[in-house]
């Protein structure tokens, strides 16, 4: 017996062996450059951000910085980095704003859109269909681009098109429409302190949001059953009544990881504020990464601006698994 | 009796035939009035889409060759087209001596050579994750995930001291790798690869894994069952992969724009920058859109044939991740 099983046993833990490596070689490649090009600057720029790293450390001879502890994490707290209207949870406390509001108006602009363009026997479906994917396909830092343009006072096209509707609809002089979208520093209403540049950016990022829960919310409007709709009117619901009781719970599976994504993508939506107010007037628009940049690019201080990174890092960490926790979208690890 | 019980039962099927049919064919349709609401609000919506792409289309092609439109002029046609702007801008876009072509070569270059590298290098990864188990693969996939989580701003201040340290020796000429395309290339990467190694994950999780038991029933070896199977069945995931790659990578901003001092490596995104805002005192706005469409057209068009591959996978499966 033990004659028989001894070889066996060989070929069985020869089997694991090459198993258990196979996997790790197939790791490997990718393991090998995101060592380099990624895990070791995350844990370079920890230690950068106890330091004062600054255009002196730049050139490949110059002397390592110093060692400042958590300085650079408490004077970005608490406002003592030296940059005029610099304030860390106002930016903070922007950005979630700013996440939120456009999150909310793109999914419920987006579901109610979809409801219509997705009524039985409507005209021209495909030829609406086509157009409302442009704002999708077309590069968002474009877009971004060409409505700054297009918020210019005096030339851009939003003043210009108001103007000619405010004269044929409503008799208003043309000279009203000399909007400073982007840098006018007062507040347009005096209960909200929200500059219009937040107007602007919010315009924007609807015209470019709203089409992609559109089409998530068809896509999970087709898949509800005819038969309910049909059994509602039978029990004589109304139109309102059949869209909060059957529409709006089965759209809702669909909606929450959009919504999620959707919630990410705005919260690091560099490209648009940057292009389209530069985080001004007085650094209202300011979201963190805007900040972030401007930390890098302008101040040149690297230092504070890898402490600065670091506590993006961690919000975001904290909203990852806050709206895990909502959505349980971490079950699909295991899948 | 029967025959009635009969008459009954065919009664009751050809009622639920014609509702069925009725439904289906969807004849039963909109009452007038509701259509033409419904109408005027898609045309409405339809009208804010197309009021920018109008606007700069006619802008780009404006015969008149002045700095500013001092009127909104939304019909390209009107009053004749010229293609004087986009001449201007063949020329050279902004006041840094590089031409439009070199401007797309470098964006080009650095789009191609990022997307391929995230896919060969990420594609071994993400069938590791997807069909392979080993110890610590939770953990090794909560560090991709983590990375992906990050913006690629907020890896700029490591990556930027880093590769300004190194210098690279050819022959006689010395160069900053930070102030390279090579640089950029590598920052971008840092970015690309984990997002590839997720996006391709996904896919592969769908693709029927009894393909792959046929062929190591067939004598195949688990890597020949990879090279044969797998990675074959995966091609629209690569091609999708690489042209998401490549798209961001061509619009690509804040690096290069950190990284980059020499004019002649800027890539198209920075001259654009240059053309638009507090740089633009001296661009013609007819230049700007005619550099907006030139550097926007060749990816909406591929974007719009391959969109429906992604758009409808990005809100079922790319999000759980």
């Amino acid at each position: 017996m033990a004659q028989i099983s001894l070889p066996q046993s060989r070929e069985k833990a020869k089997k694991p062996i090459w198993r258990t490596l196979t996997p790790y070689l197939y790791l490997l490649p990718a393991f090998i450059v995101m060592g380099i090009i990624t895990y070791y600057p995350m844990v370079y720029q920890v230690w950068m951000s106890f330091t004062d790293y600054g255009l002196k450390n730049l050139r490949w001879n110059a002397p390592l910085p110093n060692f400042v502890g958590l300085a650079n994490y408490i004077n970005i707290e608490t406002d003592q980095l030296g940059l005029s209207y610099f304030s860390f949870w106002h930016v903070l406390g922007f950005d979630l704003f700013w996440t939120f509001s456009n999150v909310i108006i793109h999914v419920s602009l987006g579901i109610l859109i979809a409801v219509i363009l997705n009524q039985q026997g409507l005209w021209l479906k495909g030829i609406y269909r086509a157009l409302y994917i442009l704002p999708i396909v077309i590069p968002q830092i474009i877009v971004a681009n060409i409505f700054r343009n297009m918020f210019d006072p005096d030339y851009g096209a939003i003043n210009q098109g108001l103007a000619i509707l405010g004269k044929s609809l409503l008799g208003l002089s043309p000279s009203l429409f000399h909007i400073h979208w982007i840098d006018q520093i007062d507040y347009p209403t005096s209960w909200i302190p929200l500059p219009l540049a937040y107007y602007a950016l919010l315009i924007t990022n609807v015209w470019l949001g709203w089409p992609f829960m559109t089409i998530v919310a068809s896509g999970a409007l087709q898949s509800i059953p005819k038969d309910l709709y049909e059994a509602a009117k039978i029990d004589g619901a109304s139109g309102t009544q059949q869209f909060w009781r059957i529409t709006f719970p089965l759209l809702r599976p669909a909606m929450v990881p959009a919504a999620v994504y959707g919630m990410v993508v705005t919260f690091n939506l560099f490209n648009l504020i940057y292009f389209l107010s530069g985080g001004g007037p007085l650094r209202e628009t300011e979201i963190l990464v805007t900040t972030a940049y401007d930390l890098i690019n302008q101040q040149r201080l690297y230092g504070v601006a890898a402490a600065f990174c670091v506590y993006i890092f961690v919000i975001l960490l904290i909203l990852t698994l806050a709206t895990n926790a909502v959505t349980r979208a971490t079950e699909s690890y295991d899948a | 009796m029967p025959n009635t019980e009969k008459q009954s039962i065919l009664d009751h099927i050809r009622r639920i035939f014609t509702i069925r049919r009725l439904t289906k064919s969807g004849e039963r349709g909109m009452s007038l009035i509701s259509q033409l609401i419904s109408q005027l609000l898609l045309l409405l919506v339809a009208a804010t889409v197309i009021y920018p792409i109008l606007w700069v289309v006619s802008m780009s092609f404006d015969p008149r060759d002045i700095s500013r439109p001092t009127e909104l002029r939304l019909n390209p046609f009107q009053g004749g087209m010229s293609l004087k702007a986009y001449a201007d801008i063949i020329k050279q876009p902004t006041a840094n001596p590089v031409s439009l072509g070199q401007l797309m070569f470098n964006s080009f270059r650095l789009a191609t050579l990022t997307g391929l590298a995230s896919i060969i290098v990420g594609v071994f990864a993400s069938y590791a994750f997807s069909r392979l188990r080993f110890k610590g693969r939770q953990v090794l996939m909560i560090a991709v995930l983590a990375v992906l989580m990050l913006p690629s701003v907020a890896m700029l201040p490591a990556l930027f001291v880093l590769l300004n340290k190194i210098q690279i020796n050819i022959g006689h000429t010395t160069f900053n790798v930070r102030d390279s395309l090579l640089g950029v290339g590598f920052a971008v990467l840092s970015g690309l690869l984990p997002f590839a190694i997720w996006n391709m994950k996904g896919y592969l999780d769908t693709i029927p894994r009894e393909l792959e038991e046929a062929a190591l029933i067939d004598g195949c070896t688990p890597n020949s069952a990879f090279f044969r199977v797998t990675l074959p069945l995966s091609t629209p995931v690569l091609a999708v992969t690489f042209f998401l790659g490549f798209m961001s990578t061509w619009t690509e901003f804040t690096t290069s724009w950190l990284f980059l001092t020499n004019p002649k490596d800027f890539t198209l995104m920075m001259a654009l920058y240059n053309m638009v805002g507090q740089y633009s005192d001296s661009t013609p706005w007819s230049h700007f859109a005619a550099m907006s469409i030139m550097i926007a057209l060749p990816v909406t068009i591929v974007y719009l044939f391959v969109q429906r591959y992604f758009v409808a996978g990005l809100a079922i499966g790319g999000v759980k991740g």
